[in-house]
Protein backbone atom coordinates (compact mmCIF):
# COMPACT_ATOMS: atom_id res chain seq x y z
CA UNK A 1 0.00 0.00 0.00
CA UNK A 2 1.44 3.23 -1.30
CA UNK A 3 -0.68 6.64 -0.57
CA UNK A 4 -0.17 9.56 -3.35
CA UNK A 5 -0.19 13.02 -2.91
CA UNK A 6 -4.30 13.30 -3.38
CA UNK A 7 -5.10 10.77 -1.20
CA UNK A 8 -2.81 12.18 1.78
CA UNK A 9 -4.35 15.61 0.95
CA UNK A 10 -7.73 14.31 0.79
CA UNK A 11 -7.49 12.19 4.32
CA UNK A 12 -5.94 15.25 6.05
CA UNK A 13 -9.47 16.81 4.88
CA UNK A 14 -11.06 14.07 6.74
CA UNK A 15 -9.01 14.47 9.59
CA UNK A 16 -9.82 18.13 9.44
CA UNK A 17 -5.93 18.77 9.55
CA UNK A 18 -4.50 21.63 7.43
CA UNK A 19 -1.58 20.34 5.56
CA UNK A 20 0.74 23.38 4.19
CA UNK A 21 1.67 22.64 0.57
CA UNK A 22 5.90 21.72 2.04
CA UNK A 23 4.37 19.26 4.27
CA UNK A 24 2.44 17.35 2.24
CA UNK A 25 5.85 15.58 0.46
CA UNK A 26 7.32 14.84 3.91
CA UNK A 27 4.21 13.86 5.38
CA UNK A 28 3.41 11.35 2.70
CA UNK A 29 7.33 9.98 2.67
CA UNK A 30 6.68 9.27 6.62
CA UNK A 31 3.37 7.55 6.47
CA UNK A 32 4.78 5.25 3.64
CA UNK A 33 7.18 4.49 5.22
CA UNK A 34 4.56 3.33 8.43
CA UNK A 35 2.25 1.76 5.86
CA UNK A 36 5.18 -0.61 4.42
CA UNK A 37 5.96 -1.91 7.87
CA UNK A 38 2.12 -2.38 8.08
CA UNK A 39 1.58 -4.06 5.49
CA UNK A 40 3.50 -7.47 7.05
CA UNK A 41 -0.05 -7.91 8.15
CA UNK A 42 -1.60 -8.87 4.90
CA UNK A 43 0.52 -11.88 4.60
CA UNK A 44 -0.79 -13.94 7.47
CA UNK A 45 -4.05 -16.00 6.89
CA UNK A 46 -6.73 -14.85 9.60
CA UNK A 47 -9.51 -16.55 8.01
CA UNK A 48 -11.62 -17.91 11.29
CA UNK A 49 -9.78 -15.91 13.88
CA UNK A 50 -11.96 -14.50 16.37
CA UNK A 51 -11.22 -10.33 16.25
CA UNK A 52 -9.95 -9.48 19.42
CA UNK A 53 -10.83 -5.71 21.15
CA UNK A 54 -10.98 -6.26 24.69
CA UNK A 55 -8.82 -8.93 26.62
CA UNK A 56 -11.35 -10.56 29.04
CA UNK A 57 -14.07 -10.42 26.51
CA UNK A 58 -15.91 -8.60 28.68
CA UNK A 59 -19.18 -6.47 27.13
CA UNK A 60 -20.72 -3.29 28.17
CA UNK A 61 -22.26 -2.68 31.53
CA UNK A 62 -25.42 -1.02 32.05
CA UNK A 63 -26.40 1.69 34.79
CA UNK A 64 -29.36 2.78 36.01
CA UNK A 65 -30.93 5.33 34.59
CA UNK A 66 -30.43 7.79 36.99
CA UNK A 67 -28.99 10.96 37.38
CA UNK A 68 -25.31 11.13 38.38
CA UNK A 69 -23.32 14.41 36.97
CA UNK A 70 -24.12 17.57 38.29
CA UNK A 71 -24.42 20.51 36.52
CA UNK A 72 -21.03 22.36 36.03
CA UNK A 73 -21.38 24.13 32.88
CA UNK A 74 -19.64 27.42 34.22
CA UNK A 75 -16.33 25.22 35.27
CA UNK A 76 -16.73 23.86 31.58
CA UNK A 77 -17.12 27.00 29.99
CA UNK A 78 -14.61 28.38 32.00
CA UNK A 79 -11.76 26.96 29.82
CA UNK A 80 -13.47 26.91 26.13
CA UNK A 81 -12.27 29.59 24.06
CA UNK A 82 -15.27 31.86 23.29
CA UNK A 83 -18.53 31.21 24.88
CA UNK A 84 -21.30 33.47 25.46
CA UNK A 85 -24.63 33.43 27.73
CA UNK A 86 -23.68 29.75 28.12
CA UNK A 87 -22.86 28.97 24.61
CA UNK A 88 -19.78 27.60 23.04
CA UNK A 89 -19.33 30.24 20.20
CA UNK A 90 -17.93 29.04 16.48
CA UNK A 91 -18.24 30.30 12.71
CA UNK A 92 -21.89 30.87 11.54
CA UNK A 93 -23.07 27.85 10.04
CA UNK A 94 -26.27 28.94 8.86
CA UNK A 95 -26.50 32.05 6.55
CA UNK B 1 15.67 10.81 53.07
CA UNK B 2 15.86 11.74 49.24
CA UNK B 3 16.70 8.08 48.47
CA UNK B 4 14.54 6.39 50.96
CA UNK B 5 12.05 3.57 49.58
CA UNK B 6 8.41 4.17 50.41
CA UNK B 7 8.57 1.96 53.49
CA UNK B 8 11.43 3.89 54.26
CA UNK B 9 9.99 7.33 54.02
CA UNK B 10 6.85 6.06 55.95
CA UNK B 11 8.50 4.67 59.12
CA UNK B 12 10.28 8.32 59.49
CA UNK B 13 7.23 10.06 59.34
CA UNK B 14 5.43 7.53 61.28
CA UNK B 15 8.66 8.09 64.08
CA UNK B 16 8.06 11.74 63.31
CA UNK B 17 11.74 11.79 62.40
CA UNK B 18 10.48 14.23 59.45
CA UNK B 19 7.88 16.02 58.68
CA UNK B 20 5.64 15.43 55.08
CA UNK B 21 6.04 18.97 54.98
CA UNK B 22 9.57 19.00 54.96
CA UNK B 23 10.18 15.70 52.85
CA UNK B 24 8.48 17.59 50.47
CA UNK B 25 10.03 20.32 50.77
CA UNK B 26 13.34 19.04 50.23
CA UNK B 27 11.82 17.04 46.92
CA UNK B 28 10.87 20.62 45.76
CA UNK B 29 14.06 21.33 46.06
CA UNK B 30 15.66 18.68 44.51
CA UNK B 31 13.19 19.30 41.64
CA UNK B 32 14.58 23.40 41.56
CA UNK B 33 18.25 22.26 41.48
CA UNK B 34 17.33 20.11 38.15
CA UNK B 35 14.43 20.49 36.66
CA UNK B 36 16.02 23.21 34.27
CA UNK B 37 18.63 20.64 32.76
CA UNK B 38 16.33 17.83 32.80
CA UNK B 39 13.19 19.16 31.80
CA UNK B 40 11.37 16.19 33.73
CA UNK B 41 8.55 18.16 34.81
CA UNK B 42 5.71 20.42 32.87
CA UNK B 43 4.60 22.05 35.96
CA UNK B 44 5.38 21.86 39.60
CA UNK B 45 2.50 22.74 42.38
CA UNK B 46 4.99 23.81 45.17
CA UNK B 47 1.77 25.42 46.87
CA UNK B 48 -0.19 22.50 46.52
CA UNK B 49 2.60 20.28 47.51
CA UNK B 50 3.39 22.21 50.84
CA UNK B 51 -0.55 22.32 51.38
CA UNK B 52 -1.10 18.66 50.64
CA UNK B 53 2.04 18.16 52.80
CA UNK B 54 0.65 20.22 55.71
CA UNK B 55 -2.73 18.24 55.62
CA UNK B 56 -0.91 14.54 55.69
CA UNK B 57 0.94 15.65 58.85
CA UNK B 58 -2.18 16.50 60.88
CA UNK B 59 -3.84 13.49 59.15
CA UNK B 60 -1.31 11.56 60.46
CA UNK B 61 -1.22 13.15 63.96
CA UNK B 62 -4.57 12.34 64.33
CA UNK B 63 -3.78 8.66 63.54
CA UNK B 64 -5.00 8.44 60.25
CA UNK B 65 -2.24 8.09 58.51
CA UNK B 66 -1.87 4.53 55.66
CA UNK B 67 0.90 3.51 53.94
CA UNK B 68 1.35 6.44 51.64
CA UNK B 69 -0.07 9.34 53.56
CA UNK B 70 2.69 12.48 53.29
CA UNK B 71 4.51 10.25 50.34
CA UNK B 72 5.17 12.90 47.47
CA UNK B 73 4.43 12.13 44.03
CA UNK B 74 4.42 13.27 40.44
CA UNK B 75 1.86 12.51 37.87
CA UNK B 76 2.66 12.02 34.31
CA UNK B 77 0.96 14.83 32.40
CA UNK B 78 -1.61 12.55 30.70
CA UNK B 79 -4.10 12.29 33.90
CA UNK B 80 -6.55 15.08 34.54
CA UNK B 81 -5.61 17.45 37.27
CA UNK B 82 -8.28 20.10 38.94
CA UNK B 83 -6.91 23.56 38.74
CA UNK B 84 -3.71 22.56 37.35
CA UNK B 85 -2.43 22.65 33.61
CA UNK B 86 -3.16 19.36 32.05
CA UNK B 87 -1.17 19.21 29.00
CA UNK B 88 0.07 15.61 27.78
CA UNK B 89 2.79 17.13 26.29
CA UNK B 90 1.05 19.30 23.76
CA UNK B 91 0.47 22.32 22.50
CA UNK B 92 -3.54 21.75 21.81
CA UNK B 93 -3.25 21.08 25.60
CA UNK B 94 -0.90 24.07 26.90
CA UNK B 95 -4.29 26.13 28.05
CA UNK B 96 -5.99 23.64 29.77
CA UNK B 97 -6.55 23.68 33.11
CA UNK B 98 -8.27 20.97 34.04
CA UNK B 99 -12.07 21.26 35.44
CA UNK B 100 -11.94 17.56 37.17
CA UNK B 101 -9.51 15.21 38.60
CA UNK B 102 -8.36 11.22 36.77
CA UNK B 103 -9.45 8.58 39.04
CA UNK B 104 -6.37 7.83 39.84
CA UNK B 105 -5.23 11.64 40.48
CA UNK B 106 -8.41 11.16 43.21
CA UNK B 107 -7.58 7.75 44.39
CA UNK B 108 -3.80 8.77 45.16
CA UNK B 109 -4.92 11.72 47.03
CA UNK B 110 -7.37 10.22 49.13
CA UNK B 111 -4.44 7.72 49.84
CA UNK B 112 -2.93 10.87 51.02
CA UNK B 113 -0.04 11.60 48.42
CA UNK B 114 1.61 14.79 47.88
CA UNK B 115 1.47 15.84 44.39
CA UNK B 116 4.44 17.21 43.30
CA UNK B 117 3.76 17.84 40.02
CA UNK B 118 3.18 17.02 36.53
CA UNK B 119 5.92 15.21 34.29
CA UNK B 120 6.76 15.77 30.70
CA UNK B 121 5.64 13.46 28.05
CA UNK B 122 5.58 12.40 24.55
CA UNK B 123 2.54 14.43 23.00
CA UNK B 124 -0.64 12.07 23.65
CA UNK B 125 1.29 9.81 24.64
CA UNK B 126 2.85 9.11 21.09
CA UNK B 127 6.30 8.42 21.32
CA UNK B 128 9.49 6.36 22.84
CA UNK B 129 11.82 9.13 23.58
CA UNK B 130 9.71 11.99 24.85
CA UNK B 131 11.33 13.62 21.91
CA UNK B 132 7.85 14.67 20.87
CA UNK B 133 6.93 16.65 23.90
CA UNK B 134 5.76 20.56 22.78
CA UNK B 135 7.54 21.27 25.88
CA UNK B 136 11.25 19.63 24.89
CA UNK B 137 12.32 16.64 25.36
CA UNK B 138 13.17 15.40 29.22
CA UNK B 139 17.11 14.37 29.71
CA UNK B 140 18.11 10.84 30.69
CA UNK B 141 19.94 11.39 33.90
CA UNK B 142 22.54 8.89 33.39
CA UNK B 143 23.54 10.70 30.44
CA UNK B 144 21.70 14.23 29.37
CA UNK B 145 22.34 14.13 25.63
CA UNK B 146 20.75 10.84 25.43
CA UNK B 147 16.40 10.36 26.10
CA UNK B 148 15.02 9.13 28.66
CA UNK B 149 12.66 7.18 26.94
CA UNK B 150 8.94 7.65 26.38
CA UNK B 151 6.12 8.13 26.96
CA UNK B 152 6.61 8.57 30.59
CA UNK B 153 9.95 9.68 30.51
CA UNK B 154 9.64 12.40 32.67
CA UNK B 155 7.83 10.33 35.03
CA UNK B 156 10.94 7.88 34.96
CA UNK B 157 13.89 11.01 35.03
CA UNK B 158 11.41 12.32 37.66
CA UNK B 159 12.01 8.97 40.04
CA UNK B 160 15.78 8.36 38.75
CA UNK B 161 16.82 11.59 39.42
CA UNK B 162 15.11 11.20 42.87
CA UNK B 163 13.12 14.71 42.64
CA UNK B 164 10.11 12.27 43.26
CA UNK B 165 9.91 8.99 45.34
CA UNK B 166 7.52 7.77 42.85
CA UNK B 167 5.36 8.45 40.16
CA UNK B 168 2.38 7.71 37.67
CA UNK B 169 2.89 6.82 34.16
CA UNK B 170 0.18 4.87 31.42
CA UNK B 171 1.79 2.10 28.79
CA UNK B 172 0.14 1.94 26.10
CA UNK B 173 2.72 0.08 23.36
CA UNK B 174 5.62 0.09 26.63
CA UNK B 175 5.31 3.72 27.85
CA UNK B 176 6.10 3.09 31.54
CA UNK B 177 8.65 -0.09 30.92
CA UNK B 178 10.55 1.38 28.48
CA UNK B 179 11.37 4.33 30.20
CA UNK B 180 11.77 2.54 33.36
CA UNK B 181 14.16 0.74 31.33
CA UNK B 182 16.16 3.49 29.82
CA UNK B 183 16.47 5.65 33.36
CA UNK B 184 17.46 2.05 35.37
CA UNK B 185 14.14 1.76 37.09
CA UNK B 186 11.59 -0.50 38.07
CA UNK B 187 7.88 -0.08 36.22
CA UNK B 188 4.82 -1.86 36.11
CA UNK B 189 2.13 -1.83 33.43
CA UNK B 190 -1.02 -4.02 35.47
CA UNK B 191 -3.47 -6.21 33.14
CA UNK B 192 -5.71 -4.32 31.36
CA UNK B 193 -8.86 -2.76 32.80
CA UNK B 194 -7.64 -3.03 36.39
CA UNK B 195 -6.23 0.98 36.32
CA UNK B 196 -9.21 3.19 35.46
CA UNK B 197 -8.98 5.12 32.25
CA UNK B 198 -11.60 7.99 34.08
CA UNK B 199 -9.57 11.86 33.28
CA UNK B 200 -6.61 9.99 31.67
CA UNK B 201 -6.34 11.64 28.37
CA UNK B 202 -6.92 8.78 25.83
CA UNK B 203 -4.77 7.61 23.00
CA UNK B 204 -5.46 3.84 22.21
CA UNK B 205 -8.37 2.86 24.61
CA UNK B 206 -8.09 -0.95 23.99
CA UNK B 207 -4.51 -0.74 25.18
CA UNK B 208 -4.38 2.70 27.48
CA UNK B 209 -3.74 1.90 30.94
CA UNK B 210 -2.06 3.27 33.87
CA UNK B 211 1.28 2.46 35.62
CA UNK B 212 3.69 2.61 38.29
CA UNK B 213 7.50 3.78 38.28
CA UNK B 214 9.53 3.54 41.15
CA UNK B 215 13.22 3.02 42.79
CA UNK B 216 11.71 -0.68 43.18
CA UNK B 217 9.42 -3.55 42.95
CA UNK B 218 8.27 -3.03 46.75
CA UNK B 219 8.11 0.73 46.05
CA UNK B 220 5.96 0.20 42.44
CA UNK B 221 3.71 -2.76 44.26
CA UNK B 222 2.80 -0.18 47.20
CA UNK B 223 1.39 2.42 44.55
CA UNK B 224 0.21 0.12 41.94
CA UNK B 225 -2.07 -1.56 44.84
CA UNK B 226 -3.59 2.18 45.75
CA UNK B 227 -4.21 2.90 41.78
CA UNK B 228 -6.32 0.10 41.25
CA UNK B 229 -10.20 -1.11 41.69
CA UNK B 230 -13.05 -0.64 39.43
CA UNK B 231 -14.23 2.92 38.49
CA UNK B 232 -17.58 2.24 36.97
CA UNK B 233 -17.24 5.81 34.74
CA UNK B 234 -14.17 3.71 32.54
CA UNK B 235 -16.61 1.01 30.03
CA UNK B 236 -13.47 -1.39 30.11
CA UNK B 237 -12.88 -0.77 34.80
CA UNK B 238 -12.94 -4.78 35.56
CA UNK B 239 -14.24 -5.34 38.78
CA UNK B 240 -12.30 -7.28 40.96
CA UNK B 241 -11.80 -7.74 44.99
CA UNK B 242 -8.36 -5.37 45.78
CA UNK B 243 -5.41 -6.52 46.18
CA UNK B 244 -2.44 -6.11 48.27
CA UNK B 245 0.11 -6.20 45.86
CA UNK B 246 2.58 -6.27 48.43
CA UNK B 247 1.66 -8.98 50.44
CA UNK B 248 3.70 -12.13 47.77
CA UNK B 249 6.78 -9.89 47.80
CA UNK B 250 9.05 -12.18 49.81
CA UNK B 251 7.71 -15.82 48.24
CA UNK B 252 10.81 -17.34 47.59
CA UNK B 253 11.55 -17.80 43.73
CA UNK B 254 12.15 -21.60 44.22
CA UNK B 255 10.78 -23.61 41.58
CA UNK B 256 9.77 -20.39 39.57
CA UNK B 257 9.16 -21.42 35.66
CA UNK B 258 10.99 -18.71 33.59
CA UNK B 259 9.99 -18.82 30.26
CA UNK B 260 12.28 -17.45 27.55
CA UNK B 261 10.80 -16.51 23.92
CA UNK B 262 12.88 -17.62 21.34
CA UNK B 263 11.97 -14.59 19.37
CA UNK B 264 13.02 -12.40 22.27
CA UNK B 265 16.49 -13.69 22.11
CA UNK B 266 17.26 -13.18 18.21
CA UNK B 267 19.49 -10.76 16.35
CA UNK B 268 17.94 -7.48 16.98
CA UNK B 269 19.28 -7.09 20.42
CA UNK B 270 22.57 -4.96 21.43
CA UNK B 271 25.42 -7.16 22.52
CA UNK B 272 25.80 -5.18 26.31
CA UNK B 273 21.34 -5.53 26.85
CA UNK B 274 21.84 -9.41 25.61
CA UNK B 275 24.72 -10.01 28.53
CA UNK B 276 22.91 -7.70 31.00
CA UNK B 277 19.88 -9.83 30.35
CA UNK B 278 21.51 -13.24 30.58
CA UNK B 279 23.64 -12.25 33.91
CA UNK B 280 20.09 -11.55 35.36
CA UNK B 281 18.40 -14.86 34.50
CA UNK B 282 21.75 -16.61 35.69
CA UNK B 283 20.62 -14.86 38.99
CA UNK B 284 17.21 -16.30 38.66
CA UNK B 285 18.80 -19.66 38.83
CA UNK B 286 21.02 -19.51 41.71
CA UNK B 287 17.92 -18.29 43.18
CA UNK B 288 16.32 -21.17 42.32
CA UNK B 289 13.75 -20.64 39.43
CA UNK B 290 14.27 -22.81 36.25
CA UNK B 291 13.97 -21.29 32.70
CA UNK B 292 12.30 -23.04 29.95
CA UNK B 293 12.18 -22.32 26.04
CA UNK B 294 8.73 -20.78 24.89
CA UNK B 295 8.06 -19.61 21.45
CA UNK B 296 5.85 -16.64 20.89
CA UNK B 297 5.37 -17.30 16.96
CA UNK B 298 3.25 -14.01 16.17
CA UNK B 299 4.97 -12.18 18.67
CA UNK B 300 6.55 -10.46 15.08
CA UNK B 301 3.38 -9.17 13.71
CA UNK B 302 3.03 -6.99 17.48
CA UNK B 303 4.48 -4.13 15.62
CA UNK B 304 2.27 -4.09 12.74
CA UNK B 305 -0.73 -4.70 14.29
CA UNK B 306 0.07 -2.05 16.90
CA UNK B 307 0.40 0.71 14.60
CA UNK B 308 -2.89 0.13 12.91
CA UNK B 309 -4.78 -0.46 16.27
CA UNK B 310 -3.44 2.53 18.17
CA UNK B 311 -3.67 5.45 15.20
CA UNK B 312 -6.70 4.17 14.40
CA UNK B 313 -8.01 4.54 18.20
CA UNK B 314 -5.99 7.59 18.26
CA UNK B 315 -7.56 9.10 15.01
CA UNK B 316 -11.10 8.67 16.79
CA UNK B 317 -10.19 9.79 20.31
CA UNK B 318 -7.96 13.05 19.12
CA UNK B 319 -11.09 14.66 16.85
CA UNK B 320 -12.09 15.71 20.44
CA UNK B 321 -10.06 18.55 19.72
CA UNK B 322 -11.53 20.79 17.58
CA UNK B 323 -10.95 24.57 19.49
CA UNK B 324 -14.23 24.76 20.54
CA UNK B 325 -14.90 23.13 23.81
CA UNK B 326 -11.15 23.77 25.41
CA UNK B 327 -7.64 23.49 24.23
CA UNK B 328 -5.66 25.09 21.54
CA UNK B 329 -7.95 27.51 18.90
CA UNK B 330 -6.18 29.40 16.10
CA UNK B 331 -5.88 33.11 15.91
CA UNK B 332 -7.53 33.09 12.72
CA UNK B 333 -9.86 31.43 10.64
CA UNK B 334 -12.72 31.09 7.85
CA UNK B 335 -15.64 28.72 8.06
CA UNK B 336 -16.18 26.60 10.80
CA UNK B 337 -14.08 23.23 8.90
CA UNK B 338 -11.52 26.15 8.25
CA UNK B 339 -11.31 26.70 12.38
CA UNK B 340 -10.70 23.00 13.09
CA UNK B 341 -8.15 22.36 10.53
CA UNK B 342 -6.09 25.06 11.70
CA UNK B 343 -6.60 24.88 15.59
CA UNK B 344 -5.35 20.88 14.60
CA UNK B 345 -2.59 21.82 12.57
CA UNK B 346 -1.26 24.55 15.10
CA UNK B 347 -2.08 22.77 18.25
CA UNK B 348 -0.95 19.01 17.10
CA UNK B 349 2.62 18.01 16.51
CA UNK B 350 4.12 16.34 13.48
CA UNK B 351 3.94 12.53 15.17
CA UNK B 352 0.88 13.06 15.98
CA UNK B 353 -0.55 14.06 12.99
CA UNK B 354 0.88 11.80 11.12
CA UNK B 355 -0.53 8.77 13.42
CA UNK B 356 -4.12 10.86 13.31
CA UNK B 357 -3.90 10.60 9.13
CA UNK B 358 -2.61 6.91 9.20
CA UNK B 359 -5.69 5.98 11.16
CA UNK B 360 -8.15 7.97 9.82
CA UNK B 361 -6.58 6.07 6.28
CA UNK B 362 -7.02 2.67 7.82
CA UNK B 363 -10.61 3.95 8.70
CA UNK B 364 -11.76 5.18 5.81
CA UNK B 365 -14.15 3.43 3.29
CA UNK B 366 -12.98 0.04 1.96
CA UNK B 367 -9.78 -0.31 3.91
CA UNK B 368 -11.34 -1.62 7.72
CA UNK B 369 -11.22 -5.00 7.19
CA UNK B 370 -7.82 -5.34 5.48
CA UNK B 371 -6.73 -3.08 8.26
CA UNK B 372 -8.42 -2.49 11.55
CA UNK B 373 -10.12 -6.18 11.39
CA UNK B 374 -6.99 -7.88 10.62
CA UNK B 375 -4.54 -5.75 13.25
CA UNK B 376 -7.30 -7.19 15.80
CA UNK B 377 -7.10 -10.91 14.59
CA UNK B 378 -3.76 -10.85 14.58
CA UNK B 379 -4.54 -9.72 18.03
CA UNK B 380 -5.94 -12.97 19.38
CA UNK B 381 -3.47 -14.73 18.10
CA UNK B 382 -0.68 -12.47 19.65
CA UNK B 383 -2.89 -13.73 22.78
CA UNK B 384 -3.29 -17.11 22.28
CA UNK B 385 0.80 -17.29 21.51
CA UNK B 386 0.92 -16.46 25.34
CA UNK B 387 -2.01 -18.79 26.38
CA UNK B 388 0.52 -21.43 25.41
CA UNK B 389 3.59 -19.89 26.81
CA UNK B 390 1.85 -19.52 29.75
CA UNK B 391 0.96 -23.46 29.79
CA UNK B 392 4.81 -23.97 30.46
CA UNK B 393 5.79 -21.12 32.55
CA UNK B 394 4.81 -18.50 35.35
CA UNK B 395 6.24 -15.97 34.08
CA UNK B 396 7.90 -14.53 30.53
CA UNK B 397 11.33 -13.01 30.71
CA UNK B 398 13.41 -10.95 27.91
CA UNK B 399 14.95 -7.47 27.10
CA UNK B 400 12.51 -4.28 27.74
CA UNK B 401 13.71 -2.91 24.81
CA UNK B 402 16.68 -3.93 22.01
CA UNK B 403 18.87 -0.94 22.68
CA UNK B 404 19.82 1.24 26.29
CA UNK B 405 19.05 4.99 25.68
CA UNK B 406 20.12 6.44 22.48
CA UNK B 407 21.20 10.04 22.06
CA UNK B 408 18.94 12.76 21.67
CA UNK B 409 17.67 13.08 17.76
CA UNK B 410 19.29 9.83 16.87
CA UNK B 411 16.02 8.35 15.73
CA UNK B 412 13.30 11.22 15.61
CA UNK B 413 13.44 11.70 11.88
CA UNK B 414 12.71 8.27 11.16
CA UNK B 415 8.98 6.84 12.14
CA UNK B 416 9.73 3.24 11.64
CA UNK B 417 13.13 3.11 13.05
CA UNK B 418 11.90 4.37 16.38
CA UNK B 419 8.74 1.84 16.62
CA UNK B 420 10.98 -1.04 15.58
CA UNK B 421 12.21 -0.37 19.50
CA UNK B 422 9.07 -1.21 20.87
CA UNK B 423 9.56 -4.79 19.59
CA UNK B 424 9.48 -6.37 23.49
CA UNK B 425 6.92 -4.43 24.67
CA UNK B 426 3.83 -4.51 22.02
CA UNK B 427 2.48 -7.68 22.13
CA UNK B 428 1.60 -7.13 26.14
CA UNK B 429 -0.34 -4.41 25.15
CA UNK B 430 -2.45 -6.32 22.61
CA UNK B 431 -2.75 -9.25 24.70
CA UNK B 432 -3.76 -7.10 27.76
CA UNK B 433 -0.95 -8.74 29.64
CA UNK B 434 0.81 -7.53 33.24
CA UNK B 435 4.64 -6.80 32.67
CA UNK B 436 6.95 -5.08 34.52
CA UNK B 437 10.61 -3.79 33.73
CA UNK B 438 13.52 -3.90 36.30
CA UNK B 439 17.30 -2.45 35.74
CA UNK B 440 19.11 -5.73 34.81
CA UNK B 441 22.38 -4.08 34.57
CA UNK B 442 24.65 -1.28 32.63
CA UNK B 443 25.71 -1.54 29.50
CA UNK B 444 28.09 0.55 27.28
CA UNK B 445 28.60 4.00 28.39
CA UNK B 446 27.24 3.10 32.21
CA UNK B 447 23.86 3.65 30.54
CA UNK B 448 20.73 1.03 32.38
CA UNK B 449 19.60 -2.18 31.16
CA UNK B 450 16.23 -3.59 31.82
CA UNK B 451 14.79 -6.80 32.16
CA UNK B 452 10.95 -7.29 31.53
CA UNK B 453 9.05 -10.28 33.11
CA UNK B 454 5.17 -10.55 31.52
CA UNK B 455 2.84 -12.30 33.69
CA UNK B 456 -0.36 -14.25 32.78
CA UNK B 457 -3.63 -11.87 33.70
CA UNK B 458 -3.88 -10.45 37.24
CA UNK B 459 -0.20 -11.82 38.03
CA UNK B 460 0.74 -8.59 39.31
CA UNK B 461 1.31 -10.01 42.39
CA UNK B 462 3.62 -12.68 41.14
CA UNK B 463 5.41 -10.31 38.95
CA UNK B 464 6.34 -7.95 41.49
CA UNK B 465 7.73 -10.74 44.01
CA UNK B 466 9.63 -12.30 40.87
CA UNK B 467 11.13 -8.45 40.42
CA UNK B 468 11.64 -8.76 44.25
CA UNK B 469 13.41 -11.48 44.38
CA UNK B 470 16.27 -10.30 42.06
CA UNK B 471 16.52 -7.19 44.04
CA UNK B 472 17.25 -8.55 47.43
CA UNK B 473 20.59 -9.75 45.96
CA UNK B 474 21.20 -7.09 43.39
CA UNK B 475 21.94 -3.84 43.47
CA UNK B 476 20.93 -2.45 40.15
CA UNK B 477 17.92 -0.60 40.99
CA UNK B 478 19.28 1.34 43.88
CA UNK B 479 22.56 2.96 41.42
CA UNK B 480 22.09 6.17 40.61
CA UNK B 481 22.39 8.45 37.81
CA UNK B 482 26.62 9.86 38.67
CA UNK B 483 27.57 6.98 40.45
CA UNK B 484 31.16 5.67 39.26
CA UNK B 485 31.04 8.46 36.65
Amino acid sequence: MSLDQDQIKHIARLARIELSPGEVEPTLDKLNGVFALIEQMQAVDTTGVEPMSHPQDVSQRLRDDEVTETNRRPAFQRIAPQTEAGLYLVPKVIE
Amino acid sequence: MLNASLKELASALDARQISSVELTSLFLQRIEALNLSLNAFITVDRDGALAAASAADASRAAGDAGPLTGIPIAHKDVFCTEGLLTSCGSKMLSNFVSPYDAHVVSLLRDAGTVLLGKTNMDEFAMGSSNENSFYGPARNPWNTGHVPGGSSGGSAVAVAARMSPVATGTDTGGSVRQPAAFCGITGIKPTYGLVSRFGMIAYASSLDQGGALGRSAEDCALLLSAMTGFDGRDSTSLDRPPADLSAELDQPLTGLRIGLPTEFFGPGMDDDVRAAVENALDEYRRLGAETVQVSLPNAKLAIPAYYVIAPAEASSNLSRFDGVRYGHRAAEYGDLADMYSKSRAQGFGAEVKRRILAGAYVLSHGYYDAYYLQAQKLRRLIADDFARAFAQCDVIAGPTAPTTAYAIGAKSDDPVQMYLGDIYTVAVNLAGLPAISLPAGSGAGGLPVGLQLIGNYFEEARLLAAAHGLQRVTDWHLRQPGDGQ
